[in-house]
């Protein structure tokens, strides 16, 4: 235990802010996962694989000479398209399947992305630069780095586009309709195929959204995708599925409690913190369901 | 036809056994060639550091084989290796390294990639009685385990940063300094922590932060949040090529002031080359340089290795691929020794190894690691925007005076 936080509070501040902003990342990551879940009934183990992959599409671009932000423009087109051939080529065959057959393949995915990226890109760890700077705050007590605050906005820009999408568009009414009721869209005219393909590209796309900004913020491997994977599946079992707002929030929450851990217990229970947390709210949820007596065995 | 059939498994049968015999009983030794065997990554998490072992090997090999061999009794002999790709996978490098001594009968390795891997193999070598000289695993825990046949050309990890904090001490008047560290929970990364923690006791210096990072971790935010409230002397950081990265992106994004910051892993990272100017003033540990004035008959100096190296694979040589090299100069030079190829001739051979190669000098103490030779500390330095890095101790091997303390970021450029 090490309370160093509570003597100084601009660390609570500090502490705070890059918790918040790193969350609002992870949400953009967990509402895909929310969105293809919700919609396929998919758990997609490699989510965080197309987020690396993103990621790699713009830190090519920096090796190109291109301002690596460009990538929130191009990964996107291209991993939407790498998303609708997975699905054609995989996902189709498992949509309707157990769950556990379609984590088997979602894994097997992972692998040979994680393999495929190590072979073109090598096994080295990989940065883009951005030169956004510092802001600081506070008489520089308090220091975020701009490429934090940029990845921050873009991912509500596009978070925000997308819930209009959805409501909006008729791809989007589809895409909620089958969600709903597969079957019932079935009926009603809904290509409920093209619907799933579609879902699955919107979902690695903005898993390439998210690997350009980690490209700028963070690092980039071909083997750190199941992290991300991990804490976009933790932030959607908190938030539950196709509910934006509460995938927002519980991405920030849990973004604010690791930093919080981390200070108050110490880095090497950072990760443990937040699934002392899960195994919490999952257990509570199940005791509250049990109370209204809607939980059947 | 029946009887054709059975001729021919018969005949099949006894040709492999034949084989098998003829493989297990002379695969150490086959014909002109001495075969050595070794487990290598070259795909997974380790490809490009295996390929850098790989290369390292393989250069000895050429450059020994040219020279005229190994001379065991009166015969001139040529090395040759026999590779497997492990998948930077210690279950699979172990499997493999089993094959290599049952199957294809080699009875002389060489290490693989890492510490992890190199644990994993040990105890099968061990087993086996198969002398092995490694160049990659430095983890302070293989040293110690008793291991009889496993010998290592490199420092060891503790001894990675100590130096780092003598010279802060040093800087400091001889009195003791502040120290805040961030290292990996991984094997290397606590050997070197532990190194760290026998330092600060026998300077008298206080360990103010001491941060555990997880594996999957690639946010420093709240360890640099800390040393930035706590305004250590010197910041001390461990989580190999990703936590190095890591470390300088966020120390300049976030305008993090310390006076000395040490690392490991620069070159493997490539530091100065991914994040520039922002990594100069970083003091790393490194095994080898090719500045240093060691020599031996084989690659004259470290800088003519580094030419020859450069001129055979298109790239600077990391010490990886040094201390690679130098793994196969101690086999030739205890097979000569011992004059011999009996498995313990050669290990008591290895045993008494005191030398000096173009990578360093090479003495194993009780446990198997190479106690003659110390680590050496260099600092990224930059030209407007062309970074290198330069030796800064020991002060033997110096090419560069120690920059002290490290400017403010306020005050660079």
């Amino acid at each position: 235990m090490d309370f160093l936080i509570f003597k100084a509070p601009m660390l609570m501040v500090q502490a705070s802010l890059d918790g918040i902003l790193l969350g609002i990342l992870f949400a953009l990551i967990a509402y895909g996962m929310a969105l293809q879940w919700g919609v396929m009934n998919i758990i997609n183990i490699a989510q965080g694989d197309l987020v690396i992959l993103g990621g790699y599409i713009a830190y090519t671009m920096y090796l190109a000479g291109i301002h690596p932000a460009w990538g929130v423009i191009v990964s996107p087109i291209i991993m939407y398209f790498v998303g609708v051939l997975l699905y054609k080529l995989v996902i189709n065959k498992v949509v309707d399947r157990d769950l556990f057959i379609s984590i088997l393949a979602t894994f097997g995915i992972a692998i040979v992305f994680q393999q495929l990226m190590n072979f073109i890109f090598g096994a080295d760890v990989v940065v883009a630069q951005s030169e956004y700077g510092t802001t600081m705050l506070f008489d520089n007590s308090v220091t975020l780095p701009n490429s934090k605050i940029f990845s921050a906005f873009i991912s509500v820009l596009y978070a925000v586009a997308l819930v209009i999408y959805m409501k909006k568009s008729r791809l989007g009414r589809a895409i909620r309709a089958t969600a709903q009721n597969a079957r019932a869209a079935k009926i009603l005219g809904v290509d409920t195929e093209k619907v799933y393909a579609a879902t699955f590209g919107i979902n690695a796309a903005l898993c390439g959204i998210a690997g350009a900004l980690i490209s700028i913020t963070l690092t980039l491997h071909p083997y750190v995708g199941l992290p991300y994977t991990v804490r976009s599946f933790m932030i959607v079992i908190v938030a539950g599925l196709g509910n934006l707002p509460a995938v927002a929030l519980s991405g920030m929450g849990l973004g604010l409690f690791e930093e919080f851990a981390d200070y108050i217990l110490g880095t090497e229970f950072r990760i443990g913190a937040v699934f002392m947390l899960l195994v919490f709210i999952l257990v509570y949820r199940r005791f509250k369901l049990s109370k209204k007596r809607e939980y059947l065995k | 036809m029946n009887k054709l059939v059975k001729l021919f498994i018969t005949s099949i049968s006894a040709i492999t056994l034949a084989l098998v015999s003829f493989t297990s009983s002379f695969a150490k030794v086959e014909g002109d060639y001495i075969v050595l065997g070794s487990a290598i990554s070259l795909t997974g998490k380790y490809s490009s550091n295996g390929v850098h072992t790989q290369n390292g090997y393989n250069m000895a090999v050429d450059r020994i084989n040219k020279m005229g061999g190994v001379e065991v009794q009166g015969k001139k002999y040529k090395f040759e290796i026999i590779y497997y790709d492990d998948e930077s996978n210690p279950k699979r490098a172990a499997q493999l390294a089993e094959r290599l001594i049952k199957q294809d009968g080699v009875h002389y390795m060489l290490g693989p990639y890492s510490s992890g891997l190199t644990k994993a193999i040990a105890p099968v070598t061990e087993k086996y009685k198969i002398p092995m000289v490694e160049a990659n695993g430095a983890s302070r825990s293989l040293f110690t385990k008793g291991y009889k046949y496993l010998f290592a050309v490199l420092s060891p990890a503790n001894q990675y940063l100590e130096v780092a904090i003598d010279l802060a001490v040093e800087k400091n008047g001889g009195k003791g300094v502040r120290i805040a560290q961030a290292f990996e929970q991984d094997a290397f990364s606590q050997d070197v922590r532990l190194g760290i923690l026998d330092a600060a006791k026998r300077t008298g210096s206080e360990i103010i932060i001491d941060d555990k990072l997880p594996k999957e971790l690639n946010d420093m935010a709240a360890t640099l949040a800390k040393v930035k409230a706590t305004k250590p002397d010197v910041l001390v950081v461990s989580g190999h090529t990703k936590g190095a990265l890591t470390a300088i992106r966020q120390i300049s994004e976030m305008k993090v002031d310390v006076p000395m910051l040490a690392m490991t892993h620069c070159d493997a990272a490539k530091l100065s080359k991914q994040h520039g100017k922002k990594s100069e003033y970083a003091l790393c540990a490194s095994q080898w340089h090719k500045n240093l004035s060691y020599k031996d008959k084989f690659f004259g100096g470290g800088k003519k290795y580094a030419r020859d190296f450069q001129k055979e694979f298109g790239y600077d040589p990391p010490y990886q691929s040094a201390e690679s090299s130098a793994a196969l100069l101690v086999f030739k030079d205890a097979f000569e020794r011992a004059n011999s190829f009996d498995r313990d001739a050669v290990r008591d051979a290895l045993v008494d190894t005191e030398m000096q190669t173009f990578y360093g000098n090479i003495k194993f103490g009780p446990g198997g690691q190479n106690i003659a030779k110390p680590m050496i500390l260099f600092q990224v330095r930059c030209k407007g925007d062309d970074c290198e890095n330069r030796v800064v101790a020991p002060t033997k091997w110096a090419s560069d005076k120690f920059y002290h303390p490290i400017p403010k970021w306020s005050e660079r450029s």
